[in-house]
């Protein structure tokens, strides 16, 4: 078996590779200068799929994948994300590709920039826009976080067909077939940026997890508070205390120990640097209630951050932690969070990560 | 129909128009500077939608799907820089010269 991370930079993309989590091979880049905002490992497959949504700076964005692990890329002659002409838009940037389910083996999502979700029934060959949520009432007053206004979250639920997404700004939504209907459920989700702190939508969540309880579980990290849900999104809850802040971009949870996630806490909205420069990453054991600061093999006097999508877990027993700083350092922790080892360093700002245990 | 200079007799030649390529984009014709198309589109939006009828991907790289020459892309039309004239209108006669290029962005 073999551990491989994917790791999308601002100016290619590079693959790692491991026996033991602890000793990485680099390849790459491919993608040379382009960015690669998004990856994706899809292990529903034999051989597994990498899929990227690539971004160069002259000409454009589109979705690549290979079924070689990189050897070879495929893009539809015609894009696999094209914005239909009564739309009168054009995708910017892919923020996310996500494999569904097993159960759905073709199903591809992706959420992109401008603000839209778009499916694939052809494992990420081409796309279709969700008219359902790009036709929604509340889009003319969805604005854009600093980075674009765009879909970055999508979660598919695991047995039935709802979706749920979030997206900066307007924060999350659900739709119970993954199509039509998207309701608002920020409920409890501060947006501290408008008179009413706490609107209908308009939330700027940077990153939705589900826990390994289920579906139903879920945390958030916010632009400015950490929340858990119970309910699939219906309520949040503040579980900020014990962590040295509120604001961060990503948010990770184990795929098989209910109440176990990872958030890194920046100082502040207005100085998104790790608190005093300690890189850091907080773990819960019990859905939130206390924190535990994870510190070895992560350095000090560090005034860079890891962005929302550059961050993820493996599948294997003890859960793989990995993340990516915007000064191109790798971590990876075999053990939960535990211990980290630094996989790599000085490659371009790490916009995404995605890791997979090949066979 | 698009031809390398030289290639299929009528394809190119003193009625056909040329399109010059910069190094990133020739991977996506098979490594060519250049390609001809004859007989001479009227306007660069038409020699475009000829090119694209051969080389979507190509044509993908230059505008988007509303049309629009991608931001930091750049037309001319023998010297001249379509955006300063009449953009995708600008009209083309046999023998122009054509270049597709990066402007001066990036990071």
């Amino acid at each position: 078996m073999t551990f491989l991370l994917s790791i999308g930079t601002r100016k290619g993309l590079f693959l790692a590779r491991s026996d033991d989590r602890v000793s990485w091979t680099i390849e790459g880049p491919h993608f040379l200068a382009q960015e690669i905002a998004s990856v994706a490992i899809d292990t529903r497959r034999s051989p597994a799929r990498l899929l990227v949504g690539v971004q160069n700076m002259h000409f454009g964005p589109t979705v690549a994948w290979s079924d070689d692990l990189g050897a070879t890329w495929t893009e539809p002659e015609h894009g696999a994300i094209t914005f239909p002409d009564d739309t009168e838009a054009a995708l910017a940037r892919v923020w996310q590709l996500h494999p569904d389910t097993p159960e759905r083996p073709d199903v591809v999502w992706a959420g992109c920039e401008p603000t839209s979700l778009w499916r694939s029934d052809d494992g990420g060959d081409t796309f279709e826009l969700v008219r359902g949520l790009w036709d929604h009432p509340h889009r003319k007053d969805w604005a854009p976080g600093f980075g674009g206004a765009a879909v970055h979250t999508v979660l598919p639920h695991p047995s039935t067909d709802e979706v749920l997404v979030a997206m900066s700004t307007g924060g999350v939504y659900s739709s119970p077939d993954g199509a039509t209907d998207w309701a608002p459920r920020n409920k409890g989700i501060s947006a501290y940026f408008f008179p009413d702190p706490y609107p209908e939508f308009g939330q700027c969540v940077h990153k939705v997890v589900a826990d390994a309880a289920g579906p139903d579980t879920l945390y958030a990290q916010n632009h400015g508070g950490v929340y858990r849900s119970d309910d699939r999104g219906l309520q949040w809850t503040s579980i900020a205390d014990g962590l040295p802040s509120d604001f961060g971009f990503i948010a990770l949870a184990s795929p098989h120990t209910p109440g176990t996630a990872w958030v890194m806490p920046l100082e502040a909205d207005a100085a998104r640097v790790p608190p005093g420069g300690h890189l850091r990453l907080y773990r819960t054991r019990d859905g939130g209630r206390t924190w535990q600061e994870n510190s070895s093999g992560l350095p000090d006097g560090v005034w860079t951050v890891a962005l929302r999508d550059a961050a993820c877990v493996d599948t294997a027993e003890s859960t793989g932690v990995y993340f990516g700083t915007r000064d191109g350092t790798v971590f990876a922790s075999a053990d939960e969070g535990e211990t980290f080892v630094t996989v790599a360093e000085h490659l371009p700002d790490v916009l995404s990560v995605r890791a997979a245990l090949l066979p | 129909m698009t031809e390398p200079p030289g290639g299929s007799p009528g394809a190119s030649g003193p009625g056909a128009v040329v399109v010059r390529l910069p190094g990133p984009l020739r991977d996506l014709v098979g490594g060519r500077r250049e390609l001809s198309v004859s007989p001479a589109p009227a306007t660069v939006d038409a020699l475009l939608d000829t090119l694209s009828v051969e080389h979507p991907v190509l044509v993908r790289r230059i505008r988007d799907e509303t049309g629009t020459v991608r931001q930091f892309v750049n037309i001319y039309v023998g010297d001249d820089d379509i955006r300063h004239g009449e953009g995708l209108a600008t009209p083309l006669a046999p023998g122009t010269v054509v270049h597709f290029l990066p402007s001066v962005a990036g990071g």
